[in-house]
């Protein structure tokens, strides 16, 4: 099994005819996923490339069915594209999106949990997620994951998530689902939220889990990780090294004070049964350790 | 982005909450003149982006022309832990009755506002909540429901501000809730918020930081574009809209994605050498970016050897081999570059930069071997010692 998708899961792209959205969503479609639907509002009636493009996901939903939006849009659009798609009942919304105001994510996540509990939202600013041979949505390159399973990934990094994905592959080790949660402050989807997931399906054996500084996200899942998981985790922390006080490069991945540091979501991990990485080929080599020794 | 004080305040006022009438100098005479218009006594404050300020001889009281004088010419060029004093902010002095903190921040673990304020100001809130944490009122705030008066006066009273001060520091908290959300700060803080001795509350100090991806909102930011930037080389990055943040280390990184690019600082550290940059290049890896990438590198002296580490996913490794020879014939490198590519198309790079055979780049298979390579090279061209 996969989480959240899988191969019989429809997606309408908002934003299809912009040049992200059409790169990307035919990408997923040439990989295989069932793409039903464009969205994109003024253009509803023309296609891209034989996939009907619609003026809101109210009229793709009616039309095609939906069950998961790919939100391919500008940041001044993207708040409300996420909430039209939760409105319309689209129950996942994949968001790419980089660079949404702070303000305008903790807004739409406030939102989503009052009035559209039911919408998961995946991101902003995230690679996707692809269940190898069944669907991808976003921007991971197919290619490089392995279907079959039994490992499942998840990350707050796009390149470092291809980086996790091909050190497996390469191994023969192949992924259950990988799920990029996005580099921002106020990620729709968290660690737990994805933990939870690999932990309750039974094709997910063991779990790979990139993480970076700032927050405390890291923290949490290891706290859930202690009491809830049974399945072996390894994990690698991005940023052992990084300065205090700067951004680095994603809005989330800041160190201030003592708070947010590498270390402390290592040693949090670790003291969770967490098997921790120095980098993403030693978190790789050790994960292959791990699914040759599975009974 | 974050601001100077006296930027901080001016942002302050443009939401009604009260500060100190002052003006801001860039010299000696311009401080006098600051003084004299708003009448003695003033506050001579260094415009630094670092904590502890005061220790450091960067605030002064000066109570007539000669002190100012005597203090601004003692401020401006005072170097605070390696920021240099360019600019002082005077403002009129105020008799202090009390100080307070009040904060917005985002709380990221609950996906809500978090209001923090105290009845003990003045002093780093971090030791505060370490020494006595209960000294500090806390309340999130859902943006769905915002701060209504009546919650602001709550808060005053639960953090304990002085009776005199409560109906006024309300009103300011809702106001510097507005800032926040509004002015798009990922930070407002106020410390100290102060009582005076004639029962008014004002901002003393003012700590703000924007958050960036909100400027497309607000084009009156353009004022305080390039501040902050002390470093020569993320100034010349930053002009080439390059996601650059300057180190100490001999080691020149460029990568593609902020993940990977903070994991290839780990990988050099661990293997025994030192970063002399974060740079991220982010999805568009083609020769142009590439180019100015080397470049920006190129003017950092101390570095020794460059690695460059692309994991092509959209991003095809040909094309960025092919960029970085294009780079190579437009900037004259002083230092050898070692790259690893991997992913989408990286046998026809590979193949690529073996074929124009340039001395100055090296390709190796893995992130790690590719980390060896470079602090080898570094060590080694520095002359061993490190």
């Amino acid at each position: 099994m996969s989480i959240f998708v899988d191969e019989k899961t429809k997606v309408a792209v908002q934003g299809l005819t912009g040049s992200q959205g059409r790169f990307h969503g035919l990408r997923n479609r040439a990989y295989g996923t069932k793409v039903v639907a464009g969205v994109t509002p003024g253009k509803g009636g023309s296609e891209v490339e034989g996939i009907p493009v619609y003026d809101t996901i109210d009229e793709a939903v009616a039309a095609q069915g939906v069950d998961a939006t790919f939100v391919a849009v500008p940041p001044r659009a993207a708040p409300a594209a996420i909430l039209q798609a939760a409105e319309a009942g689209v129950p996942l919304v994949v968001c790419i999106t980089e660079h949404i105001p702070a303000k305008d994510e903790a807004y739409v996540a406030a939102k989503l949990q009052r009035d559209f509990p039911k919408t998961r939202l995946i991101g902003p600013n995230c690679p996707g997620l692809i269940s190898p041979g069944k669907c991808n949505i976003g921007i991971t390159a197919g290619d490089i994951a392995l279907p079959g399973g039994p490992v499942g990934i998840v990350s707050r990094s796009g390149t470092l998530t291809y980086q996790a994905l091909h050190e497996l592959s390469q191994q023969g080790v192949g992924q259950t689902t990988c799920v990029g949660i996005g580099g921002d402050p106020v990620p729709g989807t968290t660690f737990v939220d994805v933990l939870e997931a690999f932990e309750a399906d039974s094709e997910t054996r063991a779990v790979m889990m990139i993480g970076e500084i700032g927050g405390e996200a890291e923290e949490l899942a290891a706290e859930y990780i202690k009491t809830k998981m049974s399945k072996p985790v390894v994990a690698y922390i991005a940023g052992q090294t990084a300065p205090t006080g700067r951004k680095m490069g994603h809005a989330g991945a800041i160190v201030s004070g003592s708070k947010g540091t590498a270390k402390g979501k290592m040693e949090a991990l670790a003291a969770a049964g967490v098997i921790v990485a120095e980098n993403p080929t030693r978190a790789g080599e050790l994960m292959v350790e791990i699914v040759r020794s599975l009974p | 982005m974050d601001l100077f004080e006296y930027q901080g305040k001016q942002y302050f006022a443009r939401y009604g909450i009260p500060v100190s009438q002052g003006g801001v100098a860039d010299t000696v005479s311009e401080a006098v003149a600051v003084a004299e218009k708003i009448g003695y006594p003033v506050v001579v404050k260094a415009q630094v982006q670092v904590g502890g300020r005061g220790k450091a001889g960067g605030v002064k009281l000066a109570a007539d022309r000669f002190e100012v004088e005597l203090h601004a010419s003692n401020i401006l060029g005072l170097d605070i832990k390696g920021h240099v004093v360019k600019r002082l902010w005077v403002e009129h002095a105020t008799d202090i009755a009390a100080e307070y903190y009040a904060s917005f921040t985002l709380d990221r673990a609950a996906k809500l506002h978090l209001a923090m304020v105290s009845a003990e100001g003045g002093v780093e809130i971090e030791q505060v909540a370490e020494e006595n944490p209960g000294a500090i009122a806390r309340r999130h705030i859902n943006p769905l429901d915002g701060l209504p008066i009546e919650e602001a006066r709550a808060l005053v009273t639960e953090a304990g501000l002085d009776e005199a001060a409560r109906d006024e520091a309300a009103r300011i908290l809702v106001d510097l809730y507005r800032c926040y959300v509004e002015g798009d700060a990922d930070l407002v803080e106020i410390n100290p918020l102060v009582l005076t001795t004639d029962n008014r509350v004002h901002a003393l100090d003012a700590k703000v930081t924007l958050d960036d991806d909100a400027a497309f909102r607000h084009p009156e930011w353009e004022e305080f574009a390039g501040i902050g930037e002390i470093d020569e080389r993320e100034r010349l990055a930053h002009e080439k809209g390059l996601n650059y943040i300057g180190l100490d280390g001999t080691v020149g990184i460029i990568a593609n994605g902020a993940g990977l690019a903070m994991s290839t600082l780990d990988v050099v550290n661990q293997v025994g050498g030192s970063a002399a940059n974060f740079l991220d290049i982010g999805g568009g890896a083609n020769a142009d970016v590439m180019a100015n990438a080397l470049e920006v590198i190129n003017t950092d002296e101390k570095v020794e050897a460059i690695l460059v580490n692309i994991f092509g996913g959209i991003v095809r490794c040909d094309e960025v081999a092919r960029g970085i020879l294009t780079a190579l014939d437009r900037v004259e490198l002083s230092s050898p570059i070692v790259l690893r590519l991997d992913g989408t198309n990286a046998t026809e790079a590979r193949q690529i930069i073996a074929g124009a055979s340039s001395e100055k780049v090296i390709s190796e298979p893995t992130m790690l071997s590719a980390a060896r390579r470079a602090v080898e090279l570094a060590e080694s061209r520095s002359g061993g010692g490190k």
